[in-house]
């Protein structure tokens, strides 16, 4: 049953994703892929790789502390890491040069105290803005492995006088090889099509990502062949990663459990000042360039003009359309996956590696000919930020359909639970935590993504991303401020209620 | 309000068309249809004397454009097209879509213009905004030399950027490069597109920002604010200037050619220096907006011919690529 729906859904993904590369491919012209395409290449593939260890090295130590302390504001935190992800990508950069840049708090304390300034512009600002973007993601998605352990075998593991050194071998580390690889991979795949970042900050011509030399080819050069090689290039990348990846996964194979609430064990002494600082550290690293967002918006919330609203109720319908859409076919390729159709796991992937502005073109060559573009806006965006989403859903889902098929599947199909009645019974209450999770984020990206509506835009038909960034364009910084925060309490509005319903209550 | 039209526009495929009373389709930037931008008072004013429906569609930036109506072709909707700039027509006029526009207007550009296919609306001095209290530098070769930070926009995604790319071309030729060599150091980075270096420019991170002369005169109209100044080069500053154009393929080419009229007349030339911040192509006979009169003046104006523009966009580029690539 989920292997078929998996099969069908990953067949209308590959139909999306690749039709409208091949049809940009097909059009006439193209000088193929130069030098410099190659030498952008390399330098996407070095930051994105970077990023990705640098985000997964540093949420590894504070998925574990928020996994095993317990402390006033811990719920609280854990959902407030959603938020940097959710920023539009030029109000976290802005954010970030508030605290690290030329005129920033950072360079103040240093000149201050008598130090040289740095310059945040290079690769290293590139892997700082990923990390503080990337980084909250991968913790929640390692959180999720650590909660996901089975109470028993914590329990076992202390009757057995395991110490934090036993409990890493036996218990963390086979957890994070189900989980680790997952979360590496999804955080490369961003990085590898990021693009605003990587400009902005990259400081210069050799700071080039592939996803620019698509912009440069399909805008200034018209050269839409050259534009879909560089895009199925960025698909190869993202295709070798997903293969490497799937080598290091392997099952936790912890077995089920009863579900009992059991906190894991909280080892004393200097374990714990280390946990302590490694929490402080990340509130600080996170919360600085927020509270600067903040800063900079609320003065900009006064001047709002009325069609910002308009704008929000927009993205609302995008995101509410959008989001069940890409959950609901994400948990069909998780099922699929778990149940031994291994080919759905990179089928899955396509959508994050594709390149939003060829995808975009594709679908505009393909409409135009039937149908005017701006008529069909609301379906196109809605289609596509779902399929864009997908990824981030079945990389939540992955790990945890995995244990769910492993524990429960020869159960069900001693049973013969199928369809309405397993999905009722067994998947929406052993996955409803990763559900709420994907839900959240997916709806939070939805209504923050600008992507390939510009290309089927109407005059009236205004997303906030797409509002924020004419604000920008009349001049007008602090409004577009102000409106980049009524967007983030959007995302991050609708991001709480589904992850709340994702923990039904409970106390995490 | 405008979302519920939004959601409408899907759900009905056909939208009825008013019978009688014909459309005019104008394909433009992004910011021009904003409601910061021209777009709304041009429609407001244009449709009280044409008796049609002005229609825009928005898309992107310039160099997007004149993608879109490359993508769309000779199948294209749209009747006129507004928001190219020289260093774009010579490839637009490639394209083959667009017809002679048969007018002789009078023009106010600091440098002769004349152009079958495209009529200027509006043009602007590229150049370096600051805060007047820094002291700026005189020409290229004392910015250079300077450790002024500078930030500018990447000619690969952005027109801007590639003005400034042709401005270097046009001032210097073949010493271009050396110019961008020794500019590389003051470079703090190179954006995608205007809006985040401006916004990186007023947050502190740069001392000066590639934008317009016009650029401080927002600052003292709309948010009465003078600290902002543009720099003169004595080498000259380079010209931006933003044409439109009539499609050979516009099924109301008389509305068409009405509408190219009416953008150089006094009532949409008064329109577009507060809302477009840039000189209107044709000075209106009341003049210019109070605070326009503070703006620097260029004494020299520099605009490569549209050919020349692009034929020299892919050497140029290779050299400022190689110039900068640390």
């Amino acid at each position: 049953m989920a292997r078929r729906a998996g099969a069908l859904i990953a067949a209308g993904l590959a139909a999306l994703t690749l039709v409208p590369v091949a049809v940009v491919m097909m059009q006439a012209g193209g000088r193929g892929v130069s030098a410099p395409d190659l030498a952008a290449l390399r330098f996407t593939l070095v930051q994105a790789a970077l990023s990705a260890l640098a985000s997964v090295a540093c949420a590894v130590p504070l998925a574990r502390a928020l996994a095993r302390r317990r402390f006033p504001g811990r719920a609280v935190l854990i959902v407030m890491l959603g938020a940097p992800f959710l920023l539009p990508v030029i109000v976290a950069v802005l954010g970030l040069l508030a605290v690290f840049g030329r005129a920033g708090v950072f360079n103040s304390a240093l000149r201050g105290i008598g130090l040289p300034e740095v310059s945040i512009f290079g690769l290293g600002g590139v892997v700082l803005a990923h990390v503080f973007l990337n980084m909250p993601l991968a913790t929640r998605m390692l959180l999720q492995g650590w909660q996901a352990i089975p109470a028993e075998r914590v329990r076992l593991a202390e009757s057995l006088g395991f110490g934090p050194r036993d409990h890493w071998c036996h218990i963390e580390r086979p957890m994070l090889r189900a989980v680790l690889p997952g979360a590496l991979l999804a955080i490369f795949a961003i990085c590898l099509t990021s693009f605003a970042v990587v400009l902005v900050l990259g400081g210069g011509p050799s700071a080039t990502t592939v996803e620019l030399a698509i912009w440069q080819a399909i805008r200034f050069e018209f050269d839409l062949p050259r534009a879909a090689s560089l895009a199925v290039l960025q698909v190869l990348a993202c295709g070798m990663a997903v293969g490497v990846a799937g080598l290091f996964t392997s099952a936790s194979g912890f077995g089920a459990g009863l579900d009992r609430a059991m906190d894991l064990p909280a080892p004393g002494g200097w374990r714990r000042g280390v946990d302590a600082a490694v929490i402080a550290m990340a509130v600080l690293f996170l919360a600085a360039p927020m509270l600067a967002v903040l800063q900079r918006g609320v003065p900009g919330l006064l001047s709002l003009p009325a069609s910002i609203w308009s704008a929000a109720l927009a993205s609302l319908i995008v995101a509410l359309l959008a989001a069940p859409m890409a959950v609901g076919a994400a948990l069909a390729l998780a099922l699929g996956r778990a149940q031994g159709s291994r080919w759905l796991e990179p089928m899955a992937m396509l959508p994050m590696a594709g390149s939003q502005l060829v995808l975009g073109t594709g679908l505009f060559l393909i409409a135009f000919p039937f149908i005017a573009p701006p008529r069909i806006a609301l379906p196109i965006t809605v289609l596509v930020t779902a399929v864009m989403a997908l990824p981030f859903a079945y990389r939540i889902l992955a790990p945890q359909a995995r244990s769910l098929q492993a524990d429960y599947g020869r159960l069900a199909a001693s049973l013969d639970l199928r369809g309405w009645a397993a999905l009722r019974l067994l998947i929406i209450p052993r996955l409803r935590r990763p559900l709420g999770f994907a839900l959240g984020l997916c709806a939070a990206l939805a209504a923050g993504d600008l992507g390939v509506v510009a290309l089927f835009a109407t005059e009236d038909g205004v997303t906030l991303p797409l509002a924020i960034s004419r604000l920008m364009g009349a001049y007008r910084m602090t409004q577009a401020a102000g409106a980049a925060l009524v967007l983030v309490a959007l995302a991050f509005g609708l991001f709480w209620i589904c992850d709340r319903w994702g923990h039904g209550g409970t106390a995490d | 309000m405008k979302s519920l039209y939004f959601a409408a526009g899907f759900l009905t495929i056909a939208v009825p068309a008013m019978a009688e009373t014909p459309v005019l389709d104008v394909l433009t930037y992004d910011s021009f249809v904003s409601e910061w931008g021209p777009g709304p008072a041009i429609k407001t004013a244009f449709e009280a004397e044409c008796g049609c429906t002005l229609r825009f569609t928005p898309a992107g930036d310039g160099a997007a454009l004149l993608a879109r109506l490359q993508l769309e072709g000779a199948k294209t909707t749209a009747d006129v097209v507004v928001g190219l700039d020289t260093n774009l027509t010579a490839a637009a006029r490639k394209t083959g879509l667009f017809a002679p526009h048969g007018q002789t207007p009078d023009l106010s550009l600091p440098v002769p213009f004349a152009d079958a296919e495209f009529l200027p609306y509006d043009w602007g001095w590229f150049a370096f905004v600051h805060n007047k209290t820094l002291e700026a530098p005189k020409d290229f070769k004392s910015l250079a030399a300077s450790d002024l930070k500078i930030v500018i926009q990447d000619p690969r995604s952005s027109t801007p950027g590639l003005g400034l790319l042709m401005w270097l071309k046009d001032a210097y030729g073949d010493e271009a490069a050396t110019i961008w060599k020794d500019l590389a150091d003051n470079i703090v980075t190179v954006t995608p597109g205007w809006s985040e270096a401006y916004g990186m420019f007023l947050e502190g991170e740069a001392d000066l920002v590639l934008s317009y002369t016009t650029s401080p005169a927002y600052h003292l109209i709309a948010e009465q604010d003078d600290s902002k100044t543009a720099a003169v080069f004595s080498e000259g500053n380079y010209l931006q200037v933003e044409v439109m154009g009539k499609l050979a393929s516009s099924d109301q080419p008389e509305l068409a050619d009405r509408f190219l009229a009416f953008m150089l007349s006094d009532a949409a030339q008064s329109i577009l220096p507060t809302t477009n911040w840039m000189y209107p192509a044709h000075t209106p006979a009341a003049g210019l907006p109070e605070g326009f009169e503070t703006l620097v003046q260029p004494t020299r104006s520099l605009l490569l011919n549209a050919d020349e523009a692009e034929a020299l966009r892919a050497p140029a580029l290779d050299e400022w690529r190689a110039a900068l690539a640390r």
